[in-house]
């Protein structure tokens, strides 16, 4: 029997466990010896032109070493995602543009020196209007970048699609809805921590990131060094969430700090650090336009988006194009319309988060759909029952444009309806409305298609290499250009090597995450590792299993094409008599080889398209507008899984994120960009406490596009837990007479949604 | 998160603790479990230049009842939220002010965090000083000049402020034994580990002050529902006493409510405590 599908236990944990991690700020290298400590002096203001940066009281602080300020970083700037134009120095030089944009860096002996001595900095700020929120910077009235005359990053897609007669403004029933997919926090257990150190012309860097690789184009670029000449090495990671893609900027000065002193320079920023200058995630507001019949069809949407992109245009620029492939979701509505715009903003830089662009696509027409089917007075699951594309096992293509690879969604949604009880659901909710009960019951239903590896088809590196040593007689080492920080990916690669080299999957170790072990991978992100990753090291386990088999055939004086691995002993041997064969290790040492290796790079040919269907159910007390969630049930289809175990665990981080949406995490600045929401004691992460014990319903539509048969996992849970929750909610208060309550739905909110529509 | 440089003395004994703080005056600040102080220094909100810690006085954290008559429970500063929450004494005796402090933070702040150390704080979101004040417990302070009583009434004077002086220590909370009284604490936010958005302790005693009803997060210090109090004496129904509940009150507004919003929470809340509290 294959271990594939197995629960097998997640090699990782029990070095992570028991605290044998090494994460950067406990990396202890010799390169690193004397490294001195940086900590960065931040902005208070959100908006103000920089008149100066007094640094002289802080160099006379003990344990400094040096300090400095923007116009003495000469790099050149990280071009705005999108729009070029807004570029980000490093630290800011003329202008500010968020509170914590880092202005001035202060070197010290020892990590405890930084703070007093960055406290005595003295930032003479010019204050600007602050702006803040979508509407304030359309309005155009104060620019963050003068020079380029807009807020406006760019601009996508049909501008009148709302009102065209061909779309859903032409139709027997419209439904618009204006809501906000408000911003959020990626809150990694381990905060941002790099460390940079010069051996000779080559630079070295140790980063907390999902991606080394990413990290070190960025350094090639920012520093115009031979790429041979840049190390980045990732080692454990404590969670990224989409917010460690690539580098930060204060990742990318460090190497520029470290030449200029001539020593090894490290990082650890603080949580509020964390909170205030991570890129943060989603940040769109959607006008939703719906149109159909009264039978319950929906003919035409629109969903048009205002996408913040905080102070300088990252990823999040870019996000709405995400949004906008995705906004058909899952249903067969023939006109699908969209408008993107990016606006720059003075608050924190906007990025991915947990889904990336997905999510808000997700969101925005499932409360649509939903919204729909209140007004024509149908079931919410009927209206989705009516309109769900069919299933289909040659590529889909939407009229957003995306092409989806396989799907049965109307299968998604009667697992998860049968799971959750529906009819008797919603059963108990009449009789509940017809008691009076002050406690609500609220149901709320979400289908959700998401695209995994990117918009574009993707492709990873792995390598594979069998040697002499361990338990087994051999040891397997593999190469993976992934770059997991929690996943578990280890375990699945080791599982997927085993089953094709019949070798333990415990003799066998993952390196990922430094770019001299692995070149030119690509890291994790965007569900990607699993498909991607796993294929191309499953590609490099069948060619190095091709290169033993041939040199056992030599060795068994038999003809290659006839002779077998036994991937239940490992043994190879001539098809038909087992009794005669050669371990992994005979082959090894009668060929006189170190050993066996092979390397494999898989890119598909198109992304994948996970999907699935959630139930939530929830309990509102209409007296206080409490919210608590009751049950939440998730069918995910990620097509073959490797491992269930490690299916599960993302599914259940996904949701928790996905529920946290729905009811607790908000990102929150004044009206002067002051972040309110900078502690833990202020952003309310979802704990264990708050949430039910999911109830996982299992499904496997096979992908064609990689041989594992898998899509990805990593974002599903939070994409389709998110609007069901929501609409749950919302679904409590219909019989009050509320028709909509914006994310996250806080018992205010809640208690104010009740009490205008009642009143 | 790295504190303002600062100073740091053990003392071993609170005459050794009153004399530390005398010699450093107000820069001095009491360490106990450290739950509510570290945070803040973490965050350079609060930049005291001597930590007195008193965290290892051992017969400063005990729970007894009075040798006299065993009416009054007396309660060792030192006590953690958890000792309080688990000790069968105050289950039996004063089983709202268990219940409350099993309601605290989360398991790590139970058991590090202190009943004084949440007192002298003077925080108006936490949850023992409500509790205190429902059950008219008195607070035993000591200083150079000797001891002193101080009833909970008189102890909170504003925000983070308290009526002990800066060369005082806090020894001993003495609580009303209300044994078989009806009770009843609403503790509402919205994560298990988040201080109240509003709070409401109820404890349905029927001596000379009558029931008490103690509110969290309802003005700038903790507070007691005066008008809830006296409407109740009065014989006003529970539903018309909890009517007045936000009388005399100043709710902040914050990310987690308004001020209107706390009210009504307030008068909810006050409804609910005392229907369980009377049934």
């Amino acid at each position: 029997m294959s271990i594939l599908g197995t629960r097998v236990v997640r090699v990782e944990d029990p070095r992570l466990l028991t605290g044998g991690g090494t994460y950067t700020a406990d990396v202890r290298d010799p390169r690193l010896e004397g490294a001195l400590h940086a900590t960065f002096v931040r902005s208070a203001v959100a908006h103000g032109a920089l008149r100066g940066v007094d640094v002289d009281e802080a160099r006379r602080m003990p344990g400094v070493v040096d300090v400095v300020v923007g116009a003495e970083v000469d790099l050149p700037p990280v071009p705005g995602t999108v729009n070029r134009a807004m570029a980000r120095p490093y630290l800011a030089v003329d202008r500010v543009r968020f509170v914590g944009e880092p202005v001035a860096v202060v070197l010290t002996e020892r990590p405890e020196q930084g703070p007093d001595a960055a406290e005595l900095v003295v930032v003479d700020v010019d204050p600007l209007p602050p702006v803040v929120g979508t509407d304030a910077a359309l309005a155009d009235e104060t620019l963050l970048f003068p020079e380029v005359g807009t807020n406006l990053v760019a601009e996508a897609g049909a501008p009148d699609g709302a009102t065209a007669p061909d779309g859903p403004a032409g139709c027997e029933v419209v439904v618009r809805q204006r809501m906000v997919n408000q911003r959020l926090a990626a809150c990694p257990l381990e905060v941002r921590s790099s460390a940079a150190a010069w051996d000779g012309g080559r630079l070295v860097v140790w980063c907390s990131t999902q991606n080394a690789h990413g990290v070190h184009d960025a350094l090639v670029r920012a520093y115009g060094l031979d790429p041979a000449d840049v190390r980045v090495i990732a080692p454990d990671v404590g969670g990224g969430f989409g917010a460690k893609i690539g580098a930060h900027p204060e990742d990318l000065v460090l190497p520029w700090l470290a030449r200029r002193v001539g020593r090894p320079v490290r990082w650890v920023e603080t949580r509020t650090e964390n909170m205030t200058a991570m890129v943060h995630g989603r940040a769109q507001v959607h006008e939703v336009t719906i149109g159909g019949r009264r039978d319950g069809t929906i003919e035409a949407y629109h969903l048009d988006i205002v996408q913040d992109a905080g102070a300088y245009p990252a990823m999040g620029a870019y996000l709405p194009r995400l949004t906008q492939a995705m906004a058909a979701g899952t249903y067969a509505v023939d006109r699908v319309t969209s408008r993107s715009r990016v606006v720059v903003t003075t608050t924190t830089p906007v990025a991915s988060y947990r889904g990336a662009g997905r999510p808000e696509a997700t969101a925005a027409i499932e409360r649509a759909v939903d919204l729909f089917a209140a007004e024509v007075g149908l079931d919410p699951a009927e209206v989705r029952r009516r309109n769900l594309v069919p299933r289909f096992d040659e590529p889909h293509t939407t009229a957003a444009g995306a092409t989806y690879d396989t799907g049965d969604y109307p299968a998604a949604l009667e697992r998860a309806l049968a799971a959750a009880g529906y009819e008797e659901l919603r059963a108990e909710q009449a009789r509940r409305r017809e008691a009076g009960d002050p406690i609500a019951l609220g149901i709320g239903v979400s289908t959700y298609v998401e695209v995994t590896t990117g918009p574009y088809a993707g492709s990873e590196v792995g390598w594979v290499e069998v040697r002499p040593g361990g338990d087994a007689g051999v040891e397997v080492v593999v190469g993976t250009g992934a770059s997991p920080h929690g996943q578990g990916l280890a375990t699945a690669l080791a599982m997927l090597v085993s089953h094709h080299t019949g070798l333990p999957h415990d003799a066998v170790r993952v390196v990922h995450g430094d770019t001299d072990l692995v070149a030119g991978g690509t890291g994790t992100f965007g569900s990607r590792s699993l498909q991607l990753g796993g294929s191309a090291v499953r590609g490099a386990a069948v060619e190095v299993v091709e290169q033993a088999r041939r040199l056992a055939a030599e060795q068994l004086e038999a003809a290659a094409d006839d002779v077998v691995l036994d991937p239940a002993t490992g043994r190879f041997h001539v098809a038909g008599t087992p009794a005669v064969g050669r371990t992994w290790a005979e082959v090894l040492a009668a060929a006189g080889v170190p050993a066996l290796r092979a390397e494999h790079t898989f890119t598909a040919t198109q992304p994948t398209y996970p999907f699935g269907a959630h139930v939530a159910v929830v309990e509102v007390d209409t007296e206080t507008g409490d919210v608590r969630l009751r049950r939440l049930v998730a069918c995910d289809d990620a097509g073959r899984i490797v491992n269930p175990l490690l299916a599960e665990g993302q599914r259940h981080g996904g949701l928790a994120q996905g529920v946290a949406q729905a009811l607790y995490e908000q990102v929150v600045f004044d009206d002067d960009g002051n972040p309110l929401t900078a502690t833990f004691a202020d952003y309310a992460v979802v704990s264990a406490a708050e949430l039910p014990s999911f109830e996982l319903v299992d499904m496997e539509t096979p992908t064609f596009v990689n041989p594992l048969g898998a899509k990805g996992i990593g974002e599903s849970g939070t994409i389709g837990s998110t609007p069901a929750v929501h609409n749950a909610v919302c679904d409590a208060l219909a019989h009050l007479g509320v028709r909509h309550v914006d994310m996250p739905c806080t018992p205010e909110r809640v208690w104010r949604a009740i009490r205008d529509a009642t009143r | 998160m790295i504190p303002a440089p600062f100073d740091y003395q053990r003392a071993s004994s609170v005459d050794e603790a009153i004399e530390l703080l005398r010699q450093h005056g107000e820069d001095a600040k009491l360490l106990a479990g450290g739950h509510s102080l570290l945070p803040l220094m973490k965050l350079r909100l609060a930049q005291p230049s001597v930590l007195v810690d008193i965290g290892r006085i051992a017969d400063l954290s005990y729970v007894s009842e009075t040798p006299a008559d065993g009416r009054v429970l007396r309660i060792g500063a030192l006590t953690r939220h958890h000792d309080l929450a688990t000790s069968e004494l105050v289950r039996e005796q004063v089983p709202l002010l268990a219940h409350v402090a099993s309601r605290i933070g989360d398991p790590q702040v139970r058991h590090r965090g202190t009943i004084g150390g949440s007192v002298v704080h003077g925080d108006p979101a936490s949850d023992l000083p409500a509790a205190l004040l429902a059950l008219r417990a008195t607070l035993v302070v000591r200083g150079p000049a000797g001891e002193r009583s101080i009833p909970a009434d008189e102890f909170f004077t504003g925000f983070l402020e308290t009526a002990i002086a800066p060369d005082e220590v806090l020894t001993e909370i003495r609580v009303p034994a209300v044994p078989g009284v009806g009770w009843a604490f609403e503790k509402f936010n919205r994560r298990a580990q988040d201080w109240a958005i509003v709070g409401v302790a109820a404890v349905m005693t029927d001596g000379a002050g009558g029931p008490g009803v103690g509110l969290v997060n309802m003005g700038p210090q903790p507070m007691r529902a005066a008008g809830v109090e006296e409407a109740l004496r009065a014989g006003a129904s529970l539903g018309e006493a909890a009517a007045r509940a936000d009388e005399g009150t100043d709710p902040p507004t914050d990310l987690n409510g308004s001020a209107e919003y706390r009210r009504h929470l307030a008068r909810v809340l006050v409804r609910r405590a005392l229907e369980t509290a009377s049934g």
